[in-house]
């Protein structure tokens, strides 16, 4: 009796590994054996044709010593987040504090502020980018009506990497809706103790809001950055050889290139890890630093 | 009381020119698609002095050999199969993480959240030279069975938490009635799910259908292209000429997501707001 009791309790609890069966696959197989072996592939030297042919550190000290176009395209890349992430969520920050009235139009807008979003890394978002922002664009047309000089977006080294930072900062949509539902969470109460005690509206923001909506913050921190430091799509269709001086030649964009282009997938290997690192490095610190500026209901976890 | 109608009043007329400047862009490519190549420069009117259906008949011919037809029914024939899979495989995972005990759980489950950050760009070029050592390169199915797998833990997540807002009474009572546990999902929990199976499915529509990098690298034979790599041959082609064509084909290209959008969106705010998460 009582063994086929126990017995029936262990069959149930493998039953949720049969549920679970195609994701611990796909796992193993898809995410876990690459990630490994995307280790190994950057020891050696590997044209697809040959076997892979070990050569130690060299990819990386070749990428280190002798590669002039690795540090150019980590600043660029470091240049753009450094860009696009902080705008990107002020941006967002700002308009979900502006919507967070109650107004039945409200639901209007962040639909039309969202949009922008949902077309994100799509082709032809990146095409009309290219068209607003060429020489004899849309964009121009308005400043030319400012009777402003015209602005060369794309042509000029020192702002073609802005221009495509842009691109990113207009589909600020879904980190918008993202603070707008932690907007909500706020509790009335704390707005009135302010009032009542007279605090300005800008310190009411500074004292009340942002400490609550911290978690938010910095989960939209950490989503952007993995993403910012991946882009590839926008910067290769609006100026798919590096731009002037190479000054929009993403590390996605090396990536690309070294792999898929010049087939050197162990050099391509070698770079994809050095990319995560340093997105490693910049997650974990934001996570670390986040004991002193994010701030939790529960008190959190720190220590 | 007056201030405050004063502050809304304030904040909508705001609200209305910002979200003017924000869809200006969109606006402009769809009138622009309708205009010769020479008013699209030079003229910043919306309306265009007389509209070209040009751009869409001859941009929609595509390569000459390939038309677009033929992209758009290529990228269904991609996108199709990889949101169903999607859905079918993140329900099965999420049910077996939000109501089931198993060895090893708490393991299984942190490593899923884990690879949440975990970089494409690390994985993708084993993962590369292992579909084609399958011989799978320019077909669908790194598209599809990576969906099959439930590698994509956003929507695994999305749905954890949504079985997990289900009382397990429903499950209780159901196994009382001599339900097994996939007769209770399917006839019980399922129903229930729909909200939150359809926001999965418009996401994944939506990315699957904007993805670019992994069709520029899996897929290369002309034949098989998606509207995304389509769309860049036509940029390219076109370098100086037809440019019209090709704001045509961006137009025609982002459609099928704004109509998505458009008839779904209660979901897609609702979907972001519960799992939080990316764009």
């Amino acid at each position: 009796m009582q063994q086929a009791l126990k017995r029936k309790r262990s069959r149930a609890s493998y039953i949720g590994l049969v549920y679970i069966s195609p994701w611990i696959i796909g796992f193993l197989l898809l995410q876990l054996y690459p990630f490994l072996a995307s280790m190994y592939y950057s020891f050696t030297s590997f044209d697809l044709i040959n076997t892979p042919k070990w050569i130690g550190l060299k990819n990386y000290v070749d990428m280190f010593t002798k590669d002039d176009m690795f540090y150019q395209t980590l600043k660029v890349t470091l240049i753009y987040a450094l860009i696009a992430v902080p705008a990107k969520l002020a941006f967002a920050l700002l308009v979900a504090v502006i919507l967070n009235v109650k107004m039945r139009s409200v639901n209007f807008f962040r639909t039309v502020y969202y949009l922008p979003s949902i077309l994100g890394g799509s082709v032809a978002v990146a095409v009309l980018w290219r068209f607003l922002f060429m020489k004899e664009g849309v964009i121009n047309n308005v400043t030319a009506m400012l009777h402003l000089p015209a602005v060369d977006w794309l042509g000029n080294p020192k702002l073609s990497l802005f221009t495509i930072s842009m691109l990113n900062v207009w589909q600020f949509g879904s980190s918008m809706v993202l603070f707008l539902a932690g907007l909500k969470q706020v509790p009335g109460e704390l707005y009135e103790v302010g009032r009542v005690d007279g605090a300005s509206k800008l310190r009411m923001f500074f004292s009340v809001t942002l400490p609550l909506i911290t978690p938010i913050l910095l989960f939209n921190l950490v989503m952007q950055i993995v993403n910012a430091f991946q882009e590839f799509t926008g910067a290769f269709v609006i100026l798919p050889d590096g731009g002037p001086l190479k000054s929009t030649y993403l590390f996605g964009m090396k990536l690309y290139d070294e792999g898929f282009k010049f087939l050197k997938m162990g050099y391509a290997s070698a770079l994809s890890w050095v990319l995560f690192s340093i997105i490693l490095i910049f997650t974990l610190l934001v996570f670390r630093s986040s004991s002193y500026w994010a701030h939790y209901e529960d008190g959190g976890d720190k220590h | 009381m007056r201030n405050e109608s004063m502050r809304k009043a304030v904040t909508f007329v705001f609200m209305c020119v910002f979200g003017l400047i924000m869809i200006y862009p969109l606006i402009w490519l769809f009138s622009a698609s309708f205009k010769s190549n020479e008013e699209i420069f030079g003229s910043l009117s919306l309306w265009p002095k007389e509209f070209l259906w040009n751009g869409y008949q001859n941009g929609w011919k595509g390569s000459g050999q390939y038309s677009f037809g033929l992209f758009f029914m290529n990228t269904f024939k991609l996108v199709l199969p990889t949101v169903f899979f999607t859905v079918v495989s993140s329900t099965l995972v999420g049910y077996g993480f939000a109501r089931f005990q198993f060895p090893l759980k708490r393991l299984f489950f942190a490593l899923m959240i884990s690879t949440l950050m975990l970089p494409n760009a690390v994985v993708m070029i084993p993962r590369y030279i292992l579909y084609k050592n399958l011989d799978w390169l320019n077909s669908y199915l790194p598209f599809i069975v990576p969906a099959a797998l439930a590698t994509n833990a956003f929507f695994v997540f999305m749905l954890v938490q949504f079985f997990r807002g289900l009382p397990r009474e429903l499950d209780e009572s159901a196994k009382m009635d001599g339900c097994n546990s996939f007769m209770i999902l399917v006839r019980i929990l399922l129903p229930l799910a729909k909200p939150a199976l359809f926001s999965a499915g418009i996401f994944e529509f939506i990315w699957t259908w904007n993805d670019f990098f992994n069709s520029l690298i899996y897929i290369t034979s002309v034949k098989k292209f998606t509207v995304s790599l389509a769309l860049r041959m036509a940029l390219d082609n076109s370098a100086s000429i037809a440019w019209n064509q090709v704001l045509a084909m961006s137009v025609v290209a982002i459609v099928p997501c704004i109509l998505v959008f458009f008839f779904s969106q209660k979901y897609f705010v609702e979907g972001i707001a519960t799992t939080g998460i990316k764009g």
